[in-house]
């Protein structure tokens, strides 16, 4: 056993061991969605049921691109960490570690194909 | 030091022998309605990716999103997506310190559950 206090183990660490930016990375991209996910909906919404050329319209205005793009790579950032704490708090070892690189994976292929998309649609 | 069992305690929460209530139901249907979110967003991605590619392979995606099958996805999606938003609030509610006591924290469960559904609708109608 190391000669460590108990508190000198867990300052500045939680059961994460990285403190509570994990925390306030969840809160800080949970306003910024708040603020533009409602508006996502709203788009999607109306361009849901459209023809091919009017979904392309709808997603090559700038506006529209750029505000998606952020709802993609913000709610998917928000999602990978929520999805980390969820099978840390269900899985442990190994099983653990390849959960979490499997929704790291799905992530940001999924952020990298969306914004993808986008590119291709707008420019 | 209590450290004899150090990284095999038992994980929680200890759902199978905890009581279900207002305020634990609300917890998970949090952490559900999150993590369902990814279904909507694997087919809202595919179906981008779709039109971006070419008409035959839009016709393709776009006839599943918009298939009864995609429409209850969107829809329950949809649901999430709003009570995931209600209860984000309430944890800024939280971590602001307020609300911490249970009556509190049963009413605003109960706020996410409604005010979800009404937004739910409320969206349905606007779009």
């Amino acid at each position: 056993m190391r000669y460590l206090t108990a508190r000198k183990r867990a300052e500045g660490k939680g059961a994460a061991h990285t403190g509570t930016e994990h925390h306030w990375y969840m809160t800080v991209s949970g306003v910024g969605l708040a603020l533009i996910v409602p508006i996502f909906l709203y788009i999607f919404g109306s361009a849901l049921g459209g023809s091919r050329e009017e979904v392309l319209a709808t997603f090559a205005h700038p506006a529209v691109a750029i505000l998606t793009g952020l709802v993609l790579f913000v709610g998917l950032e928000h999602f990978r960490k929520g999805a980390q704490t969820m099978l840390e708090d269900y899985s442990r070892g190994a099983m653990r570690k390849v959960l979490i690189i499997s929704v790291t994976v799905l992530s940001y292929g999924l952020t990298a194909t969306g914004l993808f998309a986008l590119a291709k649609i707008a420019i | 030091m209590a450290d004899v069992n150090r990284g095999d305690r038992p994980l929680s929460p200890h759902l199978t022998i905890y009581r279900p209530q207002m305020t634990s139901i609300s917890s998970i249907l949090t952490r559900i309605t999150g993590n369902a979110l990814i279904v909507a967003t694997l087919m809202i991605v595919w179906w981008l990716l779709a039109a971006a590619t070419g008409p035959e392979y839009f016709e393709t995606a776009n006839a599943f999103v918009t298939s009864w099958f995609g429409d209850l996805v969107l829809t329950l999606s949809l649901w999430a997506i709003w009570y995931h938003y209600l209860a984000g609030l309430r944890h800024l509610i939280w971590d602001a310190g307020r609300c911490m006591d249970i009556k509190s924290a049963e009413k605003l469960g109960w706020i996410c559950v409604i005010g979800s559904v009404v937004l739910t609708i409320l969206t349905i109608i606007i779009i």
